[in-house]
């Protein structure tokens, strides 16, 4: 493996209890890479997503973002995570602060640019997924696909260099995830470098780079979107991906065929 | 009707200056209530095992005995151990201390309903955990707390009322002094009643502009759906 991978995990493990839920990921992304991980609920793929900014601390291994290994002792995480942006299931906008303030209060607090300063990147933010004339609601006046628009445009405006998906669109009625994705892909044409759990088949065979197929806390197979649809090198990658792509993607799957 | 102006007008000076005391008994006490209570609850949900324990040790002996007792502990009881208050700090001390232990479980009802989620996703921002408290939770854990916190401050004005027992001179204490003056108690009490009501009235008010002021939309239902 390269020595340049914006983010190296090597051999992580985690266990609730006796529960054993990673039992030794390694995985290397480079810089401007589109990674989409796959897999049955309840495989670690959110765990693992949660390790590589410490919301959740493996119980082994190690992972480095850049020059710096971020599980090593005394590393100041909230600097980390300022790099690393994360986008939520549930969205988890601020409840009390406008689109704009959601976007605008980490540049504010976290990176302390001024009032002006985070006005206008805050703006821009917003601008870049679309919701500029929604800039003065609060979530509760937003749709799920706004709120998740809204959640990204937070996330970009501290800047980071890797931006984590946890089921983006896991919680969106289906007709507001065409919006999501569209931003998404937008972000992966830019160059951003995104490492996405999801179970839209569709955003991985068009837009990522590499699949990642986990089951049971370990990686089965990866590769790019064409190996692993058409040459897979296990049966269960297959019997898996086709499953997953006929119960959401089926849209997708027809027309670009 | 003569009989009773020929009243107002002699008690009226004296029941208003104790009206002034029970305002600032009530005042007083929720400030105290609410410089204890909020730290106490921020302890509770966010300390350590030990600060934690120590929390819900001061609040349920708080809420967990009757006023009265705390009152007579405080002012007859700690003179005992070389602790001395006058009568209105032992008042202050007990309404305050009493107040603070209610407002941290209004208070720790509040920040477990603003949800995990929040947290988590100030922290992913970059935000230390005190930042994410002063920033996202707390804002949002006030507002949720506001209509509770209401009834606490409304209720204090009648509270109050017990610190009479240790010959604080608020509304309470005025009217039975007066009353003792003629044995014209029950006219003195009702007089006392009625401006009682009127301070209920008014601070209810108050409180309902303040909610109204501090309303976000769609809050509550944001903090539910957790």
């Amino acid at each position: 493996m390269s020595d340049q991978a914006l983010l190296r995990i090597e051999d992580l493990h985690k266990a609730y209890h006796t529960h054993e839920i990673l039992k030794g990921i390694s995985l290397d992304v480079q810089e401007k890479e589109v990674v989409v991980i796959i897999g049955p609920s309840g495989t670690g793929k959110s765990t693992m997503l949660r390790c590589i900014n410490l919301l959740t601390r493996p119980d082994q291994g190690h992972i480095w973002l850049e020059e710096i290994e971020i599980t090593a002792p005394h590393v100041n995480i909230d600097k980390i995570r300022q790099r690393i942006g994360m986008v939520f299931q549930d969205f988890n906008l601020f409840n009390h602060l406008t689109a704009l303030q959601n976007v605008t209060i980490g540049m504010a607090k976290v990176l302390k640019m001024s009032a002006k300063e985070a006005h206008e990147k805050g703006m821009w933010e917003l601008e870049r997924v679309g919701l500029v004339d929604r800039a003065d609601h609060y979530p509760a006046q937003l749709s799920g696909g706004q709120k998740q628009r809204v959640a990204i445009a937070r996330a970009l405006g501290m800047n980071p260099h890797v931006m984590l998906f946890d089921e983006p669109t896991s919680a969106l009625d289906p007709e507001l995830i065409g919006e999501v994705l569209t931003v998404m892909q937008k972000l992966a044409e830019e160059g951003m470098t995104m490492l996405v759990v999801s179970h839209e088949m569709g955003f991985a065979r068009e837009v990522s780079d590499r699949i990642v197929f986990m089951e049971n806390g370990v990686i089965v197979e990866q590769g790019p979107p064409k190996q692993l649809f058409y040459q897979p090198k296990f049966e269960r990658t297959r019997e898996f991906l086709w499953k997953i792509s006929e119960l959401y993607g089926k849209d997708e799957e027809e027309s670009s065929e | 009707m003569e009989s009773l102006l020929t009243l107002l007008q002699e008690v009226l000076p004296d029941l208003l200056q104790g009206t002034l005391v029970t305002l600032q008994l009530t005042v007083v006490a929720l400030a105290i209530g609410l410089a204890v209570g909020l730290p106490a609850a921020l302890v509770r949900v966010y300390g350590g095992r030990v600060p934690r324990w120590l929390a819900v040790a001061y609040i349920e002996i708080f809420r967990g005995t009757p006023l009265v007792v705390q009152l007579f502990v405080v002012y007859y009881g700690l003179p005992d151990l070389g602790i001395t208050f006058s009568r209105m700090a032992a008042a202050f001390v007990t309404l305050g201390l009493n107040s603070g232990a209610y407002q941290a479980e209004y208070f720790r009802g509040a920040i477990q309903a603003v949800g995990s989620g929040q947290m988590t996703a100030a922290r992913a921002l970059g935000m230390t955990q005190w930042q994410a408290i002063r920033y996202i939770i707390l804002p949002q854990a006030i507002k949720l707390a506001l209509p509770a916190w209401s009834n606490e401050a409304i209720s204090m004005i009648k509270y109050t009322a017990v610190v009479f027992l240790i010959a604080v001179p608020d509304l309470m204490g005025k009217a039975k002094i007066l009353g003792g003056r003629n044995f014209n108690y029950m006219e003195l009490y009702i007089i006392a009643a009625v401006i009682y009501i009127l301070l209920v009235f008014i601070a209810t008010r108050l409180v309902r502009t303040i909610e109204r002021k501090l309303y976000t939309p769609g809050l509550e239902m944001e903090a539910e759906r957790h």
